[in-house]
């Protein structure tokens, strides 16, 4: 018990310590990719340290809702990465303690938080951006669903750990239509969720075209730190349930051992490097959408993701 | 379930399956030219993949014969042809004129893959090859996709890629009903197929020359042959 207790720590460490990483490594083989420089991979953690040091500017007209929200937007991952093999293979401490849904409820709040937060300070971007998010939001909830009901209905079990090993170790799941199919529909509700190219730009600073970026626009000092962090801790946790629990648990460790849990720690980074290339050149073969042409985007996410649950569907039927 | 007994080579073609239905899906989602053709080549090749896949766990040369032809018919000779015989602008059009918009474009194509689905499974259930479960849905799925999306498009290109989708359905079905299928009958098919190709290649081409447009709702009226 203390032993699982320690290794979930061990990951909550792992999401906290290398989302930021993540960020930078992304950003900097962006760059490198369209032949410029770019920062350094550690400049997102510079960034935090110097948020970290600044004062912070809060409105006199914001409510209690401005101020809670930073916290809530870094806590909200780390709920998550508790449910979510991204170390382990085997349950651990809090595996039981929700299932996939209460993961993205708890997204959910982070994201419902943020955009009443953008709402709050009466800066007219925020809104705008707010309410773009939730379009996005709304439109990718289905998506959401459907894969992990698909994938559910193969297991016969809602929780992740518990998906992971019957969902990718049986070579019939596996190895079926259905599974191309979901990887493909949660690919594209992984680009819309974490504000990237074909649906949001995360680099642009041009506030009228921002629909991720302008949640955090007020913020300053500690708060935007945290927006920050948060933001990027989301986007791993996404990756780490898109690699491990659907695409396959390559790299996760089997053993019980410490060591074992310590040497999938480089592992699952090598796996998500190998998934930082192909956003990159998903991010810069690609144009972004026109703001009504993302609907289009989600839509066929969500006839993919619908075809693959009617292919499992008759499959395990039949079989 | 039937893991353990399946070669890996043949488990592999469920995988092939997927992308094949994924560009069927994009064929129909997609607003360019350029893009249809891209996914059309893209299932083409994972067609070809599939075929060599199941050749290979069996032994059939036939299967071999019919991944090579399909990868030279339909991955090279028909995307070359098209473009010699077709002039750029079409090309380069990025929205293609089409009868329903491309959400209920998605929904119906959707719809009919269900279908395809729910009309296979009573036939597959007395049979244990998995080769057959898999590929006779997702090929009927293709057949209808490319219908859809030869009756939807308004334009020349893109339905004659409706037409080839089909035809790429066919084959994927055929290859788990009949993998013996004596050479010469899918020579004669591939033959076809590339000859469907130049034909309307050509007429598109004159038609885009005498009245300056490849859509079809465009052709509305009559024209006279030879203006003074």
């Amino acid at each position: 018990m203390t032993r699982t207790v320690a290794y979930n720590i061990i990951q909550l460490l792992f999401v906290i310590g290398f989302a930021p990483l993540y960020a930078g490594v992304l950003s900097r083989f962006k760059e490198n990719v369209q032949s410029k420089r770019g920062p350094s991979i550690f400049q997102p953690y510079r960034d935090l340290w110097k948020l970290f040091h600044k004062d912070e500017v809060v409105s006199e007209e914001t409510t209690w809702i401005f101020r809670v929200t930073p916290y809530l937007v870094f806590v909200v991952p780390l709920f998550v990465t508790t449910l979510i093999p991204v170390l382990t293979d085997y349950p651990l401490a809090f595996a039981f303690m929700g299932d996939m849904l209460a993961g993205g409820f708890f997204l959910g709040l982070a994201g419902f938080f943020a955009g009443l937060a953008a709402v709050d300070t009466g800066n007219p971007y925020g809104p705008m951006g707010a309410s773009r998010t939730r379009m996005v939001g709304f439109l990718a909830e289905p998506v959401f669903m459907i894969v992990f009901f698909t994938v559910s209905f193969v297991a016969q079990s809602t929780i992740p750990y518990i998906v992971q090993q019957k969902w990718v170790a049986s070579p019939a799941a596996f190895f079926s239509p259905a599974h191309i199919l979901l990887l493909i529909a949660f690919l594209m509700l992984i680009l819309a969720e974490g504000g990237k190219i074909p649906v949001d730009n995360p680099t642009g600073h041009f506030e009228l075209a921002m629909i991720d970026e302008s949640k955090g626009l007020e913020y300053s000092g500690r708060g935007a730190a945290l927006m920050k962090w948060g933001g990027a801790m989301k986007f791993l946790v996404l990756t780490c349930i898109f690699l491990n629990v659907l695409l396959g648990p390559w790299g996760l460790a089997h053993g019980q051992q410490l060591g074992d849990v310590l040497l999938a720690v480089p592992l699952i980074l090598i796996k998500v490097f190998l998934f930082v290339i192909v956003l990159v050149v998903i991010e810069s073969s690609l144009a972004k959408l026109r703001l009504f042409r993302i609907s289009e985007f989600l839509g066929a996410a969500f006839i993919i993701s619908v075809a693959a649950m009617i292919a499992s569907i008759f499959s395990v039927s039949v079989a | 379930m039937h893991g353990a007994q399946i070669p890996f080579a043949e488990a592999l073609n469920p995988l092939a399956a997927g992308f094949i239905l994924l560009s069927a899906f994009g064929m129909v989602a997609t607003r360019q030219v350029q893009g249809v053709m891209r996914f059309f080549i893209l299932q083409s090749a994972f067609l070809a993949l599939s075929a060599f896949l199941i050749g290979f766990s069996r032994g059939s040369i036939h299967l071999w014969a019919l991944g090579g032809i399909t990868i030279a018919a339909k991955v090279i000779a028909i995307p070359w042809v098209l473009k010699r015989t077709l002039p750029g602008d079409l090309y380069e059009r990025r929205e293609i004129d089409q009868a329903l918009n491309i959400p209920s474009s998605l929904l119906l194509a959707l719809l009919l893959a269900i279908a395809a689905e729910f009309v296979v499974s009573p036939l597959v259930t007395t049979s244990a090859d998995a080769v057959i479960r898999v590929n006779l849905p997702i090929g009927l799925a293709g057949i209808l996709i490319g219908a859809y999306s030869l009756i939807a498009r308004r334009e020349a290109l893109p339905q004659l890629v409706g037409i080839l989708a089909m035809e790429n359905g066919a084959f994927f079905a055929g290859v788990a009903l009949a993998p013996d299928l004596p050479l010469i009958a899918e020579l004669a098919v591939a033959i076809d197929v590339v000859l469907i190709a130049v034909v309307i290649g050509v007429l598109t081409r004159d038609i885009h020359r005498t009245i300056g447009t490849t859509q079809a709702a465009a052709m509305t009226e009559l024209k006279e042959e030879s203006q003074p």
